[in-house]
């Protein structure tokens, strides 16, 4: 061997060791895995294919591969790229050659349209660094401008299992996914210390940008996890619904029959107002095992996520009545909307379960933006060109039945089940709203009847059997038929072909 | 003192437990209706019911607490 065979063989082994022993020390009392033991986890055969930038600062002892490793390995055989902060050296914070190294791992998973893991545990950037790192056009900035630029094109998946604050909370935020570590995990823009400063407030990290934080109320993180493992489990997981880019469709997996074998009609109550847990109407629905929901634990009331339906997959957007009634609010909004965007940006087909009685009402939400975020998810609804089929499980009023991609919004089939019943407004509510007047000016003794009988006639002329000769809705399907009639749509529908508009960008409500 | 709270503004239905009555997380304690629907509150800690702060029919806002768990 050369000096220099021996010595490549020598910085080889150095760099891959990441930082020093102390440094692995603390993250094991964290539970902490090393980064280069999380891509073994996350790749397959634990094997990277290839690595760029290993030797970033390798003339200085301190900084191996300059706190991140970029390369590519495969997932289910599939390429993929990664950036893997190693917080045991400068507890992750990115210096310039990190960030060079982002800059080059993105432009090549652009160029090749792969999708991009992003496996963060950061303490941030180098602040001593920052003339190097942060303001120029191919420095700090610029990772965010090609997240955004790369997304929707491939898949970017971020696995958070330590801080990324301050600025690099921004890449959770523009990555499709973020899966939390709970304990470890954490973004935020300023510290405990720097916001009691400011605000004067005194409030642990955990509280402010802890990972259940962000998973139950901010709406940051996607999914919360107990462990590294379990991260990159559902990472994986979430990958398998995921085709390589935009061009490409999710890979068919076998049929499996419904989990559960409770018939759909037991699990419906015929009457509207009656709650009962759209999950297990989802159990006896879709392939077994194939479900995985996306923001669990934010905003309850809708339920979205990936299912099988005969192996193929599609996007659920389901109403919950057993929370909050099913009815649609600001942050349940948000989750639909980015929720539909992504099933449209990787031509995952869209499946709606409506049972809702509208958007919440009230002058608590209205000061919340309940109008225009409405009006985004109604959108993000309308310009999702995959295949797209509403079912009317239940109730479906107002502007809920535009949200749950009712007729008028491109759908390429609305589906009543013999329970379905669409109007402006329930019985009650519309009775209440157009004789108010009437009723009040009434005696008594005649109040009620006329309310019963003038329910009457608006439950006859809202009867979902009225609605389908009226072609509003294409057809009313027994329980029973249900899935294998969505079964055959899907099958044909996979070929649509479609464009929403043509502009430079829509100006809907954010 | 542990309390159940309700999560949106609405009126007290029925109550599914009483007080002395041991509740587990996630159970169904109470129900509200609200937006024309009858809407489950569960319990969000464990241990006994000790007192009800609102009663059938009485409007709850959102925050607004049902009863005290010890």
């Amino acid at each position: 061997m050369t000096s220099n065979d021996e010595r490549l063989a020598a910085e080889i082994e150095r760099i891959k060791k990441g930082g020093a022993e102390k440094y692995h020390a603390r993250n094991r009392e964290q539970k902490k895995l090393f980064a280069r033991d999380r891509l073994k986890l996350l790749l397959d055969d634990g094997k990277i294919e290839f690595e760029d930038g290993m030797f970033a600062e390798s003339n200085n002892p301190e900084l191996p591969s300059d706190a991140v490793i970029t390369g590519v390995g495969r997932i289910f055989g599939r390429p993929v790229a990664f950036s893997a902060s190693d917080s045991t050296v400068k507890a992750g914070a990115a210096g310039e050659k990190s960030v060079q190294k982002n800059l080059r791992i993105q432009d090549m998973a652009m160029q090749m349209r792969i999708p991009m893991f992003y496996l963060i545990d950061s303490a941030g950037a180098r602040i001593t660094d920052q003339v190097r790192l942060f303001p120029g056009r191919n420095q700090g900035g610029r990772t965010f401008y090609n997240q955004i630029k790369m997304s929707g094109v491939v898949p970017q998946i971020s696995i958070m299992f330590g801080p990324s604050p301050a600025g690099a909370a921004y890449t959770p935020a523009f990555a499709d996914i973020t899966i939390m570590v709970e304990g470890n995990a954490s973004a935020y823009l300023g510290s405990p210390r720097m916001a009691e400063m400011v605000t004067r407030e005194m409030v642990t990290l955990e509280e402010m940008g802890g990972a259940r934080m962000h998973c139950t109320v901010s709406g940051l993180g996607d999914f919360l996890v107990a462990s590294e493992e379990e991260a990159i489990q559902v990472a994986r997981e979430y990958f398998r619904y995921m085709p390589q880019n935009y061009l490409g469709k999710p890979a068919d997996a076998g049929a499996v029959a419904p989990a559960s074998d409770r018939p759909l009609q037991d699990i419906v109550p015929q009457a509207q107002n009656r709650p009962f847990n759209m999950y297990e109407f989802i159990n006896s629905l879709v392939d077994g095992g194939s479900f995985l929901e996306i923001k669990k634990l934010f905003a309850p009331e809708l339920i979205t996520g990936f299912a099988r339906l005969n192996g193929r997959a599609v996007g659920i957007v389901a109403n919950q009545p057993r929370v909050k009634g099913g009815v649609l609010f600001v942050d349940s909004s948000d989750k639909g909307t980015r929720f539909v965007n992504t099933c449209n940006a990787f031509n995952i087909p869209l499946l709606f379960l409506a049972d809702v009685s509208g958007f919440m009402i009230g002058s608590a939400v209205e000061k919340a933006g309940i109008i225009r975020h409405g009006a985004k998810f109604i959108a993000a609804v309308s310009q999702a060109v995959v295949p797209k089929i509403s079912v009317i499980v239940r109730k479906c009023y107002g502007a809920g039945l535009y949200a749950m991609a009712g007729p008028a919004f491109g759908t390429d089939a609305v589906i009543a089940l013999p329970t379905a019943q669409i109007a402006v407004m329930g019985p009650e509510a519309a009775i209440n709203a157009v004789y108010a007047n009437q009723i009040a000016a009434m005696p008594e003794e005649q109040r009620e009847p006329f309310r019963k009988k003038m329910e009457a006639h608006y439950a006859e002329d809202i009867d979902i059997f009225h609605l389908a000769s009226e072609l509003i809705v294409d057809t009313i399907t027994p329980f029973e038929s249900l899935r294998g009639e969505l079964i055959a749509r899907y099958s044909i529908y996979q070929t649509k072909e479609a464009r929403f508009s043509e502009c430079r960008n829509p100006i809907y409500p954010v | 003192m542990k309390r159940v709270v309700s999560n949106m503004a609405g009126v007290i239905l029925e109550f599914l437990v009483k007080p002395g009555d041991q509740v587990a997380v996630d159970q169904d304690v109470v129900m509200l209706e609200s937006m024309k629907m009858q809407i489950p509150i569960q319990s969000t800690v464990a241990g006994t019911v000790k007192s009800f702060k609102v009663g059938e029919g009485d409007f709850v806002d959102d925050g607004g607490t049902i009863m005290e768990i010890e």
